[in-house]
């Protein structure tokens, strides 16, 4: 389907209207056809996306959006509630595919292999794009069982040595492993929030993925715990590409190399973090980072 | 006057109530320039009135009722000449039943000694003489309510609050009922179990491998003391729950898990109720299903292997009990399963794990304490499943494990016992509640942690 | 860490396995389904099956002649003439004369079992209806017997049972079908009669009829105390260690077997209060003691829908608390507690074990005119059908089941109606 044909001006996703206390209301209009500002695209990229468009059932969810991922780079998703970032972030490892009327149009590639090619196997494709979500969710199983739940599945460990030496190893990656060595065998959930979500990063990575999703993974926990998964994300940054949504610009402006602006379902604006910051170059990034909505 | 009449004459009354104390509340009013110089609307002090009036009345009219017939029996009993007294409990009942009858005018007065005859004609007095009072009393008590309330009306008078106390009073009578049910049934149950572990012990009665209660009806009869050893009806209630559970456990939870997880939407929406018609469909309509259909099908299938099958073997019933049970299990087992969040199966699916390793390895896991109380309590509803097994299920107690042989069970038991003009103090009678002791106190048990767990479960992702 | 080809490569030859997985998972699920749909066709098809021709009874064409003679009677204004008149002589004569070369007695005794031994007081009952017939002869179609019955049905289709028939009876059976004189018709008897020891007078009048009795005495008792409870320990209970065992009790008496009702009905409503049995007062106590917990239980839950903001503007007007729940959340909750108490009744409709425990399993075969009088339910008909050795009550008791079945979803299809009907969205 071709955008933009679909919309005509003055469609409800084309105009917002904001309005912010004390600023008054802030019209702003968008025409159809304005493509993203910046460096959307660079050399290197780890998956590439192209033209795509997010349906769920006759609603559009996300329009037209091309940008790359850069390998073993930290890319921040940015943007108001609602604009899609999380949605166009669980397209890139099918998890859209759970939710029955939602649709996905264009072409994202992970190595130059086409992510919705029917050849491709969603499976192996997860396996090699994994993800941590908004809220920690542990399996109801043992600290010991989460983290060996993804090699046990794919068959990655040949001996139960193997698997131990696996679930060390991703513990430790994760920052966990001192503080849970001695309690490998008890419920994942009854971890603190923190814990959770760095047992679920554990999770993730035991699988040794080439990138890592991660949608809002900081937004239920407290500011201490958050740092922690903050300094982690530099770390893992060095081995793994990182996609990362985030409510907290901040936290965009601290993990990531690049920052993405969405609004309304649109990409408006990809740059390299310290110049949206500082030097944003659409005005609608200007206004979302200044405050004046969001 | 006849406690019937008696009861709408009360009813009567209190209308009548209602309308006179209402009225007076609102000539109150009308001197006073209003009815909001009344505490209440004027109708509560109606309510007011009425319930003074038909509430102690109705109180000592059921409790009439309930006490007269046996205090009069006893004081007919004490009039009697010593020689016809009677000595035990059973023949006490034989007689009151026979004097009662003589003055009903059912049996014949000839050839009945002189005493029973006085006797009849005081149960007659008596009766007659306590209809008189119960109507006299009754309806002064009544009377009397009425006009105590009217005459306490008066304006600042807070009938609202007088009127809403009593309704949550009743209320809460009402919510009492569960309370007083159980208590019904454990005493009951208890009461008549105590009478039966006089004459046969406890421990025989539990461990005893043997069962028959072929008593006989006169004491010094050959064959006048039946053994009374449940094992054999645990065994075989032990056997028929499990070949039903073996049917619906598999069949009812694959179905769940199909349906929560796999179906489209709208196939769910047919097969899900389609399956709970299994639940809908009467006990004695599986019963018949299994003793005319099954049974004989399960004997030729078998005959054709050269297996002998009884026709009334635990299989059939077993089989037809599990098919009942499978939307239990189905349906318990689908509201645990899409009460896990949905976050959980995002997380396995995110790894990389099919669909169906999610459903293994972390749904079923999670879903796993609502599943096992699901289970417990199909088990709870296979043991105390009566009419297949009376109908499809045999009377002979074998200890077996073979489902192909004929079992009974303790349910089969109970009715056995109890259907049919029985001596209602025997010991097999008595055995009946002893099994229903038992029953009562299993499914009890089961059902309890059930529901526990639960409770938890629900609380655990709420 | 970068992915190692090995890692790949591993996960890849899993697949084959993991997807082969999937897919007998899959058709587990899809097994276990069709088992359980399969299980449900099966039981109503068997149902329908051998119940349907209970529907229609064997008729036999007789040319019978009113012959006061025969009878004996002289005067019909005699009730006692009337009563004690051979009437079965009129049938006998008329069986005699439609096969004359039956002779020798045992025989026409075999011949006179063609004809049900109800078949005489049909005939007297047209008679004297309508006394113009005297000394005429009609023809006229007579009940016939439930073997006969049996053999027609058979016969019909297409694989005759002709077991218990000698060969006199196939005989004269084959004369009537070649002249069309035996023929299927209608059964009213099955719908307006009682119970019989004979299939082919046994009706289902009298279970309904006791049912319905009961299922009356059931809500009418149920009911109100159910919504009573539901309403005090919704808007009224405290949170106290006696609310907790009141629900604590609820909700396993809705567990217990419904056996031990009957034990309780039998203990207490029969021993204690001496209430006779077999009476549709003690039936409806114990069905109603037994659905309590279920009406208590979906009123509850009806009560739970009614959101907080409707009791909040009702208290906020000064209305107390008895009177907000008067006004406002009783008739709001109502659709559904009555959605409760059809499904309830539906249960107590299709319940037995308890009804055997109280004596409600005699042998009735009046139709009961009152609450006192001694009646059954259609599902103990059912049982006691079952019981019967003759043939014929397979499929008496089939189309009884039939019957039961039909009022079960009708039953079940208002509550679903009602619910739609009256379902209000929040």
């Amino acid at each position: 389907m071709n955008t933009s044909t679909t919309l005509g001006v003055g469609t409800l996703p084309m105009s917002a209207t904001q309005d912010v206390s004390g600023a008054g209301p802030v019209n702003i209009e968008l025409t159809a056809t304005q493509a993203t500002v910046g460096s959307a695209q660079i050399p290197n990229a780890k998956m590439t996306v192209r033209n795509v468009n997010i349906f769920y059932g006759e609603k559009q969810a996300i329009y037209d959006v091309n940008v790359d991922i850069g390998k073993n780079q930290v890319i921040a998703m940015i943007g108001p509630s609602g604009c899609g970032k999380s949605t166009f972030l669980r397209s890139l490892n099918r998890m859209n595919d759970t939710i029955d009327s939602c649709r996905v149009e264009g072409d994202i590639r992970i190595d130059d292999e086409n992510l919705y090619s029917p050849k491709l196997d969603v499976v192996e494709l997860r396996a090699r794009v994994g993800m941590v979500f908004q809220k920690p969710n542990p399996f109801p199983k043992s600290i010991y069982d989460n983290v060996a739940y993804g090699p046990k599945i794919h068959g990655l460990a040949d001996t139960r040595v193997d698997l131990d030496e696996m679930v060390e190893r991703s513990l430790r990656k994760a920052g966990l492993w001192d503080e849970v060595k001695d309690r490998l065998f008890q419920a994942g959930t009854g971890l603190s929030g923190g814990q959770q979500q760095r047992l679920c990063i554990a999770r993730a990575i035991a699988v040794s993925p080439e990138v890592i999703l991660m949608d809002e993974p900081c937004s239920a926990l407290d500011p201490i715990a958050t740092a922690r998964i903050e300094e982690l994300i530099e770390e893992l940054s060095q081995n793994f590409t990182i996609a990362i949504v985030t409510h907290s610009m901040q936290q965009a402006a601290r993990v990531s190399q690049r920052t993405a602006y969405f609004h309304l379902g649109r990409l408006i604006e990809v740059n390299p973090t310290e110049q949206v910051f500082t030097n944003p170059e659409h005005s609608l990034t200007e206004s979302y980072i200044t405050g004046r909505f969001g | 006057m006849h406690a019937t009449d008696l009861f709408f004459l009360l009813v009567g009354l209190t209308v009548l109530a209602f309308y006179m104390g209402r009225g007076k509340a609102s000539q109150i009013a009308q001197g006073l320039g209003g009815i909001r110089n009344l505490h209440s609307l004027p109708s509560y002090y109606g309510h007011y009135t009425a319930l003074y009036c038909g509430f102690p009345a109705l109180l000592l009219l059921c409790a009439w009722s309930i006490f007269e017939g046996p205090v009069i029996i006893g004081m007919v009993m004490d009039s009697l000449p010593s020689d016809l007294r009677p000595s035990g409990s059973v023949e006490y009942k034989l007689l009151a039943n026979k004097i009662s009858n003589i003055s009903l005018g059912i049996l014949p007065t000839i050839n009945q000694p002189d005493a029973l005859i006085t006797a009849a004609e005081t149960l007659q007095r008596y009766s007659q003489l306590s209809r008189w009072s119960m109507t006299a009393l009754v309806s002064s008590i009544a009377l009397l309510g009425l006009m105590w309330a009217r005459s306490m009306i008066v304006a600042e008078l807070r009938a609202r609050q007088r009127v809403e106390t009593a309704v949550r009073y009743a209320l809460f009578a009402c919510a009492c009922v569960a309370i007083f049910t159980t208590l019904g049934i454990v005493l009951s149950v208890l009461f008549e179990s105590l009478q039966f572990f006089k004459s046969v012990p406890v421990a025989d009665f539990i461990f005893g491998l043997e069962w028959s209660p072929q008593m006989a009806i006169r004491a010094d009869q050959v064959g006048s003391s039946g053994s009374f050893g449940a094992v054999p009806l645990f065994v075989g209630t032990l056997l028929v729950s499990v070949v039903a559970m073996f049917v619906a456990v598999p069949i009812g939870l694959m179905s769940a898990i199909y349906l929560a997880e796999y179906a489209h939407k709208s196939v769910r929406a047919y097969a899900k109720p389609a399956l709970e018609i299994l639940a809908g469909i009467p006990t004695v309509v599986y019963g018949f299903f299994a003793a005319l259909t099954v049974a004989p099908f399960l004997r030729n299938v078998g005959e054709s292997y050269g297996l002998s099958v009884s026709s009334e073997s635990a299989l059939a019933a077993g089989l037809v009990m599990g098919v009942m049970i499978i939307p239990f299990i189905s349906s318990l087992a689908d509201d645990v399963i899409t009460a896990v969040p949905q976050a959980m199966r995002d997380g396995s699916l995110a790894m990389g794990a099919t669909h169906s390793e999610t459903v293994r390895r972390v749904v079923i896991p999670a879903a796993l304490p609502g599943i096992v109380a699901g289970i417990m309590l199909a088990i709870s509803r296979a043991i105390g499943e009566t009419m297949i097994v009376v109908m499809a299920s045999g009377l002979a107690a074998n200890m077996t494990f073979n489902p192909l042989d004929s079992v009974t069970t303790v349910t089969v038991q109970i009715v056995t016992l109890l259907t049919g003009d029985q001596e209602f103090d025997s010991a097999k009678t008595l055995a009946a509640f002893a099994l229903g002791l038992m029953l009562f106190l299993i499914t009890l048990i089961l059902n309890i942690i059930a529901l526990q767990v639960v409770k938890r479960f629900r609380e655990q992702y709420e | 860490m970068s992915k190692t080809p090995q890692h790949l490569e591993k996960i890849q030859r899993s697949l084959v396995r993991r997807y082969r997985a999937e897919k007998a998972f899959r058709w587990c699920g899809m097994l276990a389904v069709t088992l359980g749909l399969t299980a449900v066709l099966v039981v109503f098809a068997d149902i329908f099956m051998k119940g349907t021709g209970a529907f229609s009874a064997t008729y036999i064409a007789l040319d019978v002649t009113y012959d006061r003679e025969v009878l004996g009677i002289e005067n019909f204004a005699d009730q006692r003439q009337v009563n004690t008149a051979d009437w079965e002589a009129l049938l006998k004569t008329a069986l005699r004369k439609e096969f004359p070369d039956v002779r020798k007695r045992s025989e026409k005794r075999k011949l006179y079992a063609l004809a049900s031994n109800a078949a005489g007081y049909d005939i007297k009952d047209r008679l004297l209806a309508n006394l113009r017939l005297l000394g005429e002869t009609e023809t006229i179609w007579i009940l016939a017997d439930d073997d006969i019955d049996a053999y027609y049905k058979s016969w019909l289709g297409g694989n005759a049972y002709t077991a218990r028939l000698t060969d006199g009876q196939l005989g004269a059976l084959q004369a009537l079908i070649d002249t069309d004189r035996i023929q299927l018709h209608f059964n009213a008897n099955f719908l307006s009669r009682g119970d019989s020891r004979e299939p082919e007078q046994a009706g289902i009048k009298g279970a309904v009829v006791g049912s319905f009795m009961t299922l009356i005495l059931t809500l009418v008792l149920s009911f109100p105390i159910g919504i009573a409870a539901a309403i005090y320990l919704e808007e009224f209970a405290p949170k106290n260690a006696l609310t907790e065992f009141i629900e604590v009790n609820i909700n396993n008496l809705a567990a217990v077997p419904s056996i031990i009702f009957g034990l309780l009905g039998l203990a207490i409503f029969i021993n204690l209060f001496h209430i006779p049995r077999s009476i549709p007062i003690v039936g409806g106590l114990v069905l109603a003691v037994m659905t309590l917990p279920t009406v208590i239980i979906t009123s509850r839950a009806a009560i739970k829908s009614v959101p907080p903001s409707i009791r909040e503007a009702s208290l906020g007007m000064g209305a107390s608390r008895n009177q907000m729940v008067l006004h406002h959340v009783l008739p709001l909750a109502l659709p559904g507690m009555l959605t409760g108490a059809i499904i309830g009744m539906a249960r107590a409709l299709g319940e037995t074990a308890p009804l055997l425990m109280i004596g409600m399993v005699a042998f009735i075969v009046d139709i009961p005119r009152g609450f006192t009088d001694p009646a059954t339910v259609l599902p103990v008909q059912i049982f006691l059908w079952a019981d019967s050795p003759e043939r014929a009550f397979i499929e008496k008791t089939s189309a009884a089941i039939m019957v039961l079945l039909g009022f079960l979803v009708t039953m079940n299809m208002s509550a679903v109606w009602l619910r739609k009907r009256l379902e209000r969205r929040w």
